[in-house]
């Protein structure tokens, strides 16, 4: 037997559905290679081995059935796990353990697939490289000393480390596709409201999106109809089934796109964007051009105002979601020395718990939502999203997908970007317009720059989530899989 | 001109909850600055009837029906809780002020 | 400290001209919290009605009631409001320990009705209260003071919180400033909660009971010289009777006049009754109000009610209380008065279905207005808890109709009834309270009374009638009351007519 962990999720899933291999071996053999190179990647903040080997023996005795029975997953710590530690990657939740499950936990569990631990990412979602982690950063497999991106690098490590071959990651602003673009690994960003918000420790309500970390396109859209589709418990659930996505990727693979229109986002070729990656994207498009597709420039005017503009609604947004946290329910407390006031008490608790990045936000959007500014800011915002809406819509009249690179810049080394919180957020220039529409895009690798992994990008209409697996598809299937130099 | 201050800031952290020490308050007012200040380009945009789009999804009445549904036991709710007393959660002296 | 000399009312309102404002929270009496499953029901032990949406963990999303959002619609109704066509819940921003997200889903700039109005009567005139809007939000918490004095949060040393309450659905009615009252606004600003508490009661939306906390009013009072501007307004809170309602707007009315009569000029800020003085006094002051950061709820989806189902339930709209008591009032033969403490009693739904199961509307009024009425008040219990369905009521009444049973028997039975003990019937049956009417065993005690008292039988039959009185007294005494007394005079008559 060839070692598991080098497997897709569908061999592996196929291996265990033949009694060619046991669950348990699967997860005992990602268990090991955890043990093995997690110390130096850091990609986990907690590993549930007693529970995935029970999941795993659960499948083992047939208890489970499905395409992914059996294949271990790791899980973006902002996913409440019942009974598991699940921090967000902050000090404010250290030793929380949920009472309940997310609503995707609660599908994973059902699908036969086997929790190997919560993946380390910057606190509360926020930020583009994972050293906002309240635990230690994560390095990235390609290099120990550049990040991983985020702020899902932790699932992107675990995958270019072989520690899983599946993880699930939320996109607010870019932060499954840009770890996945660095690292060399496959993410999608569901069409909001495709994937269930419940049990997802909300950074930005109205745009953060679960969705699938994988090695391969195809493995993304396996767990991508296994986690979505319309949820009761969560009001901005879709009620339409999710597109045939698995569909869409076996299509693309066979590597005709004749008759698929792509757009090229001419707002996105200005300067900003390193060489190495506008070339490796160039190469792709010309790979996709050679598979059929027709690729045409299109204006969409407005995206220049999207940093801004989601600049302003996250931290709104995040402003009041994380105001709960404040040492009364659960999670840390602070200060409470027996004379403090609760108000003190309540500050104190705040000040410890949080880290700079996310205090930075949460005073931005304090100030975004105040009443002399709402207007100017918060407001003015959300009108730059409709236009943002509209542009996307407009572009979607002409062609069939957007495509770009998925971040302008390969993997950075540690520290190189976190003085200046501003060029932390030019990483998500590329990924934040989508998010602000609600549409789904996808990263898949497309060659390395400096021997670092270059994503690209396909951005698709809302509920066309099937369509770009087929580009993907294609394209992975003209470009190859990368493959990390060994750990 | 600077688009925040370093009062506003010490303002919006108490308005926060976060009780920010000196040297925080002098480096976060100079980088809420330079955000806020490339932010500000949003104002860029007319927009005058543009209507304000608040959620991606084309949504409407969405809702459930008035069935009671199980809730978590006394442990479970309180299992996390910093302290508590009387199955309640215990917290320090409230401020004599109100809503 | 200064103590203003406070004026009499009437001076007070002789020189300013009142503007009265009131805000009132009603608690819905839906199964369910507004935005989860959890039950609402009072007095549970705490925090045993939480889940993971009530109790504000992280993750857990809202999903709205839709009987929450109907109820909300029918009182828009009912008080002549427009109904928007599409409306968001929106994040009110401030940190409190009973609120578990440290935001209240409520509304903001885009309430789900506005612009109604209520009629009230006030000594025979109609006085039109507008409503400036009508909005759905979500109760908080219940804080527990503990180590100060009384439980109040002053002087404590910490509190303990239960979230039971956190989550329920809470309207929120905003009338318009109601002007040109002139000595009549405390009179008006309790007709107007009175009318408002009635109406809601009649949709069955809400128990709407001050003094649980289901209805709650804070009042708002300025003064101004006539001709003048508005002045700047108090809010009172902590308003938990009608009674109450009435005294807040009149003591603030006089501490104000006070105050602008010695030259002062008018806090703007909330202000707190006293149950025990009648007063105001001073609570935090607006000033430091903090900013609430409203914005639409991302987690809820925009409410756009389907205009049929408006229309609907503006069809199914229940009488108005005003006339539907006009109404009963002449049906029943009964005065203004009497109506309104049938009202006031909450006994209006109890007569009508006594009466719908075969009693007198006397016979009904009678046992509840009286008898039950008086046993409620004792127990505090709601006269609809108070132990006696409306069937069983009419039951009583049916057996004194049909001579079964005699008043004093009847309240004997009704103390069973009220005891669990079962219906009026079987009550009788099983305490054996029946009037005697075998007439062998009254007959043998009427003969036995005659024997025993020949000097008033020889007057009887002497024509003296007058004097069977004593002859029925006797006898009612032998049965231990459970003679018919109208029987036992005719049988006594007819014994010593012979
Ligand atoms: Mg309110
Ligand atoms: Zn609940």
């Amino acid at each position: 037997m060839s070692d598991v962990t080098r497997m897709t999720a569908s061999e592996i899933a196929g291996l265990i559905k033949n009694g060619e291999v046991s669950a348990v071996e699967v997860t005992t053999a990602h268990l090991d290679r955890i043990a093995t190179v997690d110390e130096r990647v850091h990609a986990f903040l907690h590993v549930d081995r007693e529970g995935a080997l029970r999941a795993a023996e659960a499948v083992d005795r047939g208890e489970k059935s499905g395409p992914l029975a059996g294949v271990p997953i790791a899980v973006k710590d902002v996913m409440a796990t019942k009974g598991v530690p699940t921090t967000a990657a902050s000090k404010i939740l250290e030793g929380w353990r949920p009472p309940y499950d997310a609503t995707i936990v609660e599908r994973l569990r059902d699908a036969g697939t086997v929790m190997l631990g919560k993946t380390n990412m910057d606190e509360f979602a926020m930020g583009s490289s994972t050293e906002y982690s309240a635990y230690g950063p994560t390095s990235n497999p390609w290099d120990l000393g550049r990040i991983p991106g985020g702020s899902g690098g932790g699932s992107a490590a675990a995958l270019a480390a072989y520690e899983a071959p599946l993880a699930i990651g939320t996109d607010t602003g870019g932060s499954i596709r840009q770890p996945g673009a660095v690292t060399g690994t496959v993410g999608a960003k569901p069409t909001y409201g495709g994937t269930s918000r419940y049990g997802l420790i909300a950074f930005s309500s109205s745009l953060d999106t679960p969705g699938p970390c994988a090695r391969t396109v195809a493995d993304a859209a396996l767990l991508h109809a296994a986690i979505g589709g319309h949820d009761v418990r969560d009001s901005t659930s879709i009620p339409q089934p999710v597109p045939d996505v698995v569909a869409a990727a076996r299509l693309g693979a066979d590597g005709d796109l004749s008759g698929v229109k792509l757009g090229l986002v001419k707002e996105f070729a200005g300067d900003g964007t390193e060489p190495g990656v506008r070339a490796a994207f160039q190469e792709s498009v010309e790979a996709l051009v050679k598979l059929g597709a027709e690729v045409v420039e299109v204006s969409c005017p407005h995206f220049t105002y999207a940093l801004p503009a989601y600049y302003l609604i996250a931290p709104s947004e995040c402003s009041s979601n994380l105001a709960r946290f404040d040492g009364v329910r659960y999670g840390l407390r602070a200060g409470d020395d027996g004379a403090r006031s609760l108000e003190e008490v309540m500050s104190l608790t705040r000040e410890a718990g949080f880290g700079p990045e996310v205090k930075r936000r949460i005073i931005i959007g304090a100030y975004a939502l105040s009443s002399g500014y709402y207007d100017a800011y918060y407001g003015q915002a959300q009108k730059v999203r409709t236009l943002i809406t509209r542009d996307f819509q407009a572009a979607f009249e002409r062609v069939d997908a957007l495509i770009s690179p998925t971040t302008p810049f390969v993997a950075f080394p540690f520290g190189s970007r976190t003085a200046d919180p501003y060029q932390m957020y030019l990483a998500d220039l590329f990924t934040i317009p989508t998010n602000l529409y609600g549409g789904p895009a996808i990263s898949v690798p497309c060659g390395t720059s400096e021997g670092l992994p270059v994503g690209f990008q396909v951005m698709a209409p809302t509920m066309g989530d099937d369509r770009m697996y087929r580009v993907a598809a294609a394209l992975e299937s003209a470009v190859g899989t990368l493959t990390p130099p060994e750990l | 001109m600077s688009a925040i201050s370093r009062e506003e800031v010490a303002h919006l952290a108490r308005l926060s909850r976060l009780a920010v020490t000196e040297e925080e308050l002098d480096r976060f007012a100079g980088q809420l600055d330079v955000i806020l200040q490339s932010v500000a380009r949003v104002g860029e945009v007319t927009a005058e009837d543009i209507p304000p789009t608040s959620h991606s999804v084309p949504l409407t009445n969405v809702y459930r029906d008035d069935v009671v549904q199980p809730c978590l036991t006394p442990d479970e709710v309180l299992a996390g809780a910093p302290d508590q007393a009387e199955g309640r959660f215990r917290v320090p002296r409230i401020l004599d002020e109100e809503e | 400290m200064t103590t203003i000399a406070l004026p009499s009312y009437d001076d007070a309102i002789g020189r300013y001209e009142p503007v009265i404002g009131l805000e009132t929270h009603v608690e819905l009496g839906t199964n369910t919290k507004m935005f989860c499953g959890c039950p609402t029901g009072f007095g549970a032990e705490p925090n045993t009605q939480v889940c993971p949406v009530c109790l504000g963990l992280p993750g857990s999303l809202p999903v709205a009631n839709r009987a929450g959002i109907e109820a909300t619609i029918r009182i828009g109704l009912a008080l002549n409001c427009d109904i928007a066509s599409w409306c968001r819940m929106a994040r009110k921003n401030y940190f409190y320990p009973d609120m578990p997200k440290n935001f209240q889903t409520s509304q903001y700039d885009e309430p789900l009705c506005t612009d109604g109005y209520v009629d009230v009567d006030v000594d025979g005139e109609t006085v039109r209260v507008g409503i400036e809007r009508v909005h759905l939000e979500e109760d908080t918490g219940k804080t527990l003071h503990v180590g100060g004095a009384t439980g109040r949060i002053h002087g404590a040393t910490e509190s303990l919180v239960d979230y039971n309450r956190a989550g329920i659905p809470l309207v929120e009615i905003v009338t318009k400033p109601v002007t040109g009252t002139g000595a009549r606004a405390p009179e008006v600003a309790r007709a107007y909660v009175t009318e408002l508490r009635d109406i809601i009661r009649s949709l069955g939306v809400s128990d709407v009971r001050m003094e649980q906390g289901s209805l709650r009013c804070d009042v708002n009072t300025s003064l101004n010289l006539p001709g003048a501007e508005w002045g700047t307004r108090t809010e009172t809170k902590n308003v938990n009777s009608l009674r109450s309602v009435e005294r807040a707007v009149r003591s603030e009315i006089i501490r104000q006049a006070a105050l602008l009569d010695g030259g002062g000029s008018i806090l703007q800020e909330t202000r707190h009754f006293q149950e025990d003085t009648g007063d105001t006094r001073s609570g935090r002051s607006k000033e430091t109000a903090t900013d609430y950061r409203y914005f639409p709820e991302p987690d809820l989806v925009p409410i756009a009610p389907d205009p049929e189902w408006v229309a609907r339930l503006r069809a199914e709209l229940p009488e108005k209380p005003s006339v539907r008591y006009a109404r009963l009032r002449e049906a029943w033969g009964i005065g203004e008065l009497d109506m309104q403490s049938v009202v006031n009693a909450g006994a209006v739904e109890l007569i009508e279905r006594t009466i719908a199961a075969g009693a007198s509307p006397a016979g009904a009024r009678k046992w509840w207005m009286g008898e039950l009425a008086r046993r409620a008040n004792e127990t505090g219990t709601d006269l609809a808890d108070v132990g006696a369905t409306p069937a069983q009521v009419a039951e009583l009444q049916h057996l004194v109709d049909t001579g079964k049973l005699n008043d004093k028997l009847a309240r004997a039975v009704l103390e069973g009834v009220v005891a669990g003990e079962g219906d009026p019937t079987a009550v009788m049956d099983a305490r054996g309270l029946g009037v005697v009417s075998d007439s062998g065993a009254l007959t043998a005690a009427v003969d036995e009374a005659i024997a025993a008292n020949p000097d008033i039988a020889a007057k009887i039959r002497d024509g003296k009638v007058a004097a069977a009185g004593a002859l029925v007294g006797s006898v009612m005494k032998a049965t231990r009351g459970q003679a018919d007394a109208k029987a036992v005079r005719e049988l006594i008559l007819e014994r010593l007519s012979g």
